[in-house]
């Protein structure tokens, strides 16, 4: 059995560092790349969003290096997500691919077949040496996201220019060449300690912007353009509001506990949007509005073309923008490369930023 | 000896310049057309400027904007480069003070810009739909064998107008054909372009944006009065044309560059002279990862200048130096 699964971000290290410590070999697909975007949309039903045509990318350059298994996270997600797995499989299989693929779902709640799946992929019915694998597994990720939230925070300050991106890479290169999770921990240990030191000009004139909106797009910087490190570079602090880590313990934890962490989201999201209507929509509303609370000067919203959740929130942003006071852009993505257009706007939404804040402190030296 | 400043627009569809004095009044404005070739159409526009302004000039600075504005930059040694939202803006503001919105309309994309208290307060902007384009207008005027120049007022003639699908640009093609068939007007269809067009503006880029007056129209497509009147209509409100509408970008970059070499003190420009030389672009596609990225290197002289269109930075962050100039 080889393992694979979809790109989303850099949480296939965990994933590796989960498989490793179980045992099992694995195929982490080849980077995403133009490549992988190309196989996709060649396949993929021409309408459907962009994560499920990168992620069929990734299956197909996986299944090319010998992959036998695909492992997907399923659930039935009141988004098109939901059908993101039947989809899949049925390509695959027209494809003529004869790969297995383990949906980690438990389907209308049958918690066995749940676990059945579960110790298929795990190779072991040893169900307290999954649980470790699993918080060990979980323990690398969050370390990740740390990490990966400090480069985001910090790289506008660095006094060296690139000193943060040097650091950045070659802590992916070590976990990539690292095996199970103990060694992982340890590289993040170290990463996270140096990250700690990097000098930094706390002078600087520097923007905050959170990203809210589909989850994909928000985690994934080949889907996104990297548009952190393009905001870093105009001089931006960026947050992200969405990470796999989150999310995964909302799943696994909070919310089979009947809890969530959500709660204040979703009570910020109140005035606008009062349940769940899928995907992230009451996240992305409650982000943004919390966003304006804590201070950021402005707040992007992503999503892929055709995302039914993200449309509907969209099309309450104005009102969120009016009476939050906090400017906001939505930036639609779908499989072009070319990056002009997002530039302009990004560029544009930066300087009126720049320009509110700096109008609002005259405002204030006057008063 | 004159002193001037320059803000160059390239933008998909013309390429602009403007020249203005240090009072900030315009010497000269240039609209060429860009067809396809933005280096060409940048360099035939200098040798004009360079004719028409006199001799004695001497430039204090220039500023680049629209789509082609890196690529200009690196030309001509800009001082500034802006992208088209806030250039648009900073000229708006310059000539009416107390602007609330912008509607702008190019070649190939629209804006509206909203400015409340003297900066930009919300944008929007439309490049993958050409319905409310420039473009659209000029081939439907090519369809009907009439000059785009005569659209506007051949519009202003119509009695009855005859409503033309506006949201596609090719329903918007099927219906107006359609109309024709059915014998209606020449000006009554063109009017019903016009108004098509100016609806499918605010329903898609003027969508939930709150439009106070006083309201500029700017762009290229603002010389055609039809489409003025048919905002004018809509909005209920008079709508100023600038007398440079179509150059407003320049006019930005102009005033952005002015500021800047303000703050640094001296230009990076590289001379009028520039018009002389020669620029030459190879492409190469980069085999290092499956990205397979289209590198641009560009050559002054046959004297590699810049390159760019890496995803990973490992060929444009290369500090083009006399060094690897000799190299290349």
């Amino acid at each position: 059995m080889k393992i694979t699964f979809p790109h989303i971000g850099n949480s296939y290290i965990p994933i590796k560092a989960l498989f490793d410590d179980l045992g099992v070999e694995t195929i982490v697909p080849p980077k995403c790349s133009k490549k992988t975007l190309e196989l996709g949309t060649k396949y993929a039903p021409e309408l459907i969003c962009l994560p499920l045509k990168i992620n069929l990318g990734n299956y197909l350059e996986s299944i090319e290096k010998g992959a036998d298994t695909i492992v997907i996270t399923g659930g039935c997600g009141p988004c098109r997500f939901g059908y993101y797995s039947e989809v899949q499989k049925e390509i695959l299989k027209d494809l003529g691919y004869d790969v297995d693929i383990v949906v980690l779902e438990a389907p209308e709640g049958d918690r066995g077949e749940f676990l059945r799946r579960v110790s298929k992929i795990a190779n072991t019915r040893n169900i307290i040496k999954i649980g470790r694998s699993l918080k060990n597994s979980i323990t690398v990720l969050k370390k990740l996201n740390r990490f990966e939230e400090m480069v985001l925070k910090k790289r506008p300050y660095e006094i060296n220019e690139n000193q943060i991106d040097n650091l950045y890479d070659r802590l992916i290169k070590n976990l990539e060449a690292s095996r199970g999770s103990k060694e992982m921990t340890e590289h993040l240990n170290k990463a996270l300690k140096i990250i700690e030191e990097v000098p930094l000009d706390k002078n600087r004139d520097v923007l905050k912007i959170g990203l809210v909106g589909e989850i994909y797009t928000v985690i994934e910087d080949f889907s996104n353009l990297d548009i952190g490190k393009k905001l870093n570079k105009m001089g931006v602090e960026v947050h992200k509001s969405l990470s796999t880590g989150e999310w995964i313990s909302e799943m696994l934890i909070y919310r089979s506990l009947g809890l969530s962490k959500e709660v204040k989201i979703w009570e910020a999201a109140k005035p606008y949007i009062k349940t769940c209507i899928g995907g992230h929509a009451r996240e992305t509303v409650g982000n943004t509005v919390l966003y304006s609370k804590k201070g950021y000067d402005g707040v992007i919203q992503l999503m892929p073309f055709t995302c039914m959740p993200e449309i509907v929130s969209m099309s309450l942003m104005p009102s969120i923008q009016a009476e939050n006071d906090i400017p906001i852009l939505s930036l639609i993505i779908d499989e072009m490369t070319g990056e002009g257009g997002y530039l302009t706007r990004l560029e544009a939404f930066v300087d009126l930023l720049r320009n509110r804040k700096e109008k609002g402190q005259y405002a204030e030296k006057l008063s | 000896m004159k002193e001037i400043y320059l803000g160059v627009d390239v933008g998909s569809v013309s390429t602009n310049i403007v020249a203005m004095d240090s009072n900030k009044n315009i010497v000269d404005t240039l609209y060429i057309r860009t067809k396809g070739k933005p280096i060409e159409a940048l360099k035939m526009a200098f040798m004009q400027i360079k004719d028409r302004l006199q001799r004695d000039i001497e430039v204090l600075g220039v500023g680049t904007t629209g789509s082609g504005r890196h690529l200009a930059a690196i030309m001509l040694g800009a001082d500034i480069v802006k992208n088209e939202i806030t250039a648009h803006g900073v000229a708006a503001l310059n000539i009416v003070p107390d602007v609330k919105t912008i509607i702008e309309i190019g070649g190939q994309d629209s804006k509206i810009i909203l400015l409340r208290d003297g900066i930009v307060y919300d944008f929007a902007m439309n490049t993958v739909c050409a319905a409310g384009t420039g473009s659209f207008l000029d081939r439907q005027a090519e369809r009907l064998g009439i000059p785009i120049e005569e659209f506007g007022t051949l519009a202003l003639k119509s009695k009855s107008p005859v409503r033309i699908a506006g949201r596609c640009a090719v329903f918007a093609e099927s219906d107006m054909i359609h109309k024709q068939q059915l014998g209606h007007n020449q000006e009554d269809i063109i009017n019903g372009l016009c108004e098509a067009m100016a609806r499918n503006y605010l329903n898609n880029l003027g969508k939930g944006k709150e439009i106070k007056p006083p309201v500029i129209f700017q762009g290229g497509v603002a010389a055609n009065i039809g489409i003025k009147r048919a905002f004018e209509k809509i909005l209920g409100c008079n709508i100023i044309v600038p007398k440079y509408a179509n150059v407003m970008g320049a006019i930005g970059a102009c005033l952005l560059a002015k500021d800047e070499v303000a703050n640094t003190g001296k230009t990076k420009f590289l001379g009028l002279d520039i018009a002389d030389s020669s620029f030459n672009v190879k492409s190469f596609e980069c085999e290092r990862c499956p990205n397979m990225c289209e590198v641009v290197e560009f050559y002054r002289d046959k004297k590699l200048v810049a390159r760019w269109g890496d995803k990973c930075g490992s060929w444009g962050n290369i500090q083009v130096t006399q060094d690897n100039e000799k190299l290349a």
